[in-house]
């Protein structure tokens, strides 16, 4: 009965997305400059890169929820304020209907209107739109224009963190507010304290005795880092490393599979690269600065070798030094965003097949095939989430092992 | 046209790092057969190689993309 239930619920919610679509489209219709803002086409990649992106807004289903806004920009300060105060509709896209303090609310993320001429304070627009514009090197990349008073002024890309893949890119203002990821994040450790806090406290009065509820489920997968991860690339030193590789190990599955749940945030957090680059840089101070004597020695004379391989080898070596923690954090990001928006594309077809709310029993036949290949995919996705949480983890304690390891001297001539 | 030479690029990683994958695959499948009480180191092994195929077929991605 009640994965009938589920099951019902699954599909109208697929059912919804579509009519979502369909008001969206019917929504911005002005005859002004802006009006040319009703009739885009509607672009399967683009719109999975707008759902997998952070945003200042929290979205349950289609309800946006306003989060706190900490905006920097050098030449103006700092500006701390509700995403609330852009009046962006509950139930929509996260585009706001006003401009406060010269910044704009665009599909869920803060802009900034590069024009200085622009009033300050709370400013009623009447819309943004999008346009191809050549930019200095030559090529064409998307910008947002915010219409008001009938004429247009251009916005600045989003500012993020992971050089402009995604659009985004160091811009004219920093945003440091707590995001839609920072949001995941703070659930994500929040859930994952009270477990682990409540596990610690049922395995300390359990002691000697068979583990029961919670504390049963837990100890297969600490036991598994530790007897599978830990102890055979760290051997004695495993106890030193293992709480580290216990919380970056659950951190990754936590939020890996908290992106997971439908329609609640679908947060990409592990699919963000600022957060996989921190999490590698972690990885890197803790390898290189528990690294021993030998370790450091075989970096910078590689041992055993002639003089003309040593010269391709010490500075291969030292690249390697870095593209370990580069490969680590582009794996994790790559994984999750390839998934996450496989699922968006597969979504997509509603609309692909539907022209856009013109056709219904092509978006239809959209749902029905959309609903059953994300199933699928979510399916392989959540394998991913554990296989991805497995493989940072135990690169990393094979890193730490590299860096740890005492070489015996009959040994060195193998490497 | 840079679009589409990226593609070929991508494409010809993507080949490459199947290969791997795929051979690390057989050749794990093939010793699980020979030796089945080995079965959790082998796919310890075989999961940790595949990462490091994967890494070198991310950075080919992700610098044409940069590239795109």
């Amino acid at each position: 009965m009640l994965r009938f239930f589920l099951s019902t619920i699954y599909i109208l919610a697929f059912a919804l997305i579509g009519l979502a679509h369909d008001n969206h489209d019917h929504g911005d219709g002005h005859a002004t400059i802006c009006g040319e803002a009703a009739h885009h086409e509607f672009n399967a990649g683009d719109n999975a890169i707008h759902h997998i992106s952070d945003a200042n807004v929290y979205s349950i289903g289609p309800i946006q929820i306003p989060l706190p806004v900490i905006l920097y920009a050098p030449d103006k300060g700092w500006d701390f304020f509700m995403a609330s105060k852009f009046h962006a509709d509950l139930i929509g896209h996260g585009d706001g209907h006003v401009a406060y303090n010269g910044y704009v609310l665009d599909g869920g993320s803060v802009k900034r209107i590069v024009d200085a001429g622009f009033p300050a304070g709370e400013v009623q627009i009447s819309g943004v739109i999008h346009k191809d514009v050549t930019m200095a090197n030559g090529k064409e990349q998307e910008a947002a224009f915010v219409c008001y008073n009938n004429n247009l002024y251009k916005t600045d890309a989003k500012s993020t963190a992971d050089a402009g893949l995604f659009g985004g890119g160091i811009t004219s203002f920093y945003d440091f507010s707590i995001t839609k990821n920072v949001t995941s994040m703070a659930i994500v450790l929040a859930f994952l304290s009270w477990l682990f806090l409540s596990v610690a406290r049922a395995a300390k009065k359990n002691e000697g005795k068979a583990p029961t509820g919670l504390q049963n489920f837990m100890e297969p997968f600490v036991g598994f880092i530790q007897d599978e991860v830990a102890i055979p690339f760290l051997g004695d030193k495993a106890d030193k490393f293992l709480p580290f590789l216990l919380s970056i190990f659950f951190f990754i599955l936590g939020l890996n599979l908290f992106g997971q749940i439908p329609f609640f945030g679908g947060s990409n957090v592990t699919g963000n690269l600022a957060v996989t680059a921190v999490l590698a840089i972690i990885t890197f101070f803790i390898t290189n600065i528990n690294g021993n004597k030998d370790y450091w020695g075989h970096l910078f004379t590689a041992p055993g070798t002639p003089w003309f391989v040593k010269l391709i080898l010490v500075p291969v070596e030292l690249l390697g030094l870095f593209i370990k923690p580069v490969t680590l954090m582009l794996r994790l990001f790559a994984n999750i965003t390839a998934g996450h928006m496989v699922i968006l594309i597969f979504v997509s077809f509603i609309f692909i097949f539907g022209k856009s709310g013109e056709s219904i029993p092509g978006a239809m036949g959209g749902v029905v095939g959309a609903g059953l290949l994300t199933l699928f995919m979510m399916a392989i996705e959540l394998v991913v989430a554990f296989v991805q949480a497995f493989v940072f983890t135990i690169l990393t304690a094979s890193y730490i092992g590299a860096a740890t390891e005492e070489h015996h001297h009959d040994e060195e001539h193998a490497h | 046209m840079g679009g589409s030479i990226v593609a070929i690029g991508m494409g010809l990683a993507v080949i490459g790092a199947g290969l791997g994958i795929g051979w690390i695959g057989s050749s794990a499948m093939e010793s699980i057969a020979r030796q089945p009480e080995a079965v959790g180191d082998i796919r310890a092994n075989m999961i940790l190689m595949a990462a490091f195929i994967e890494g070198a077929a991310l950075i080919a991605l992700i610098l044409s993309f940069l590239v795109a």
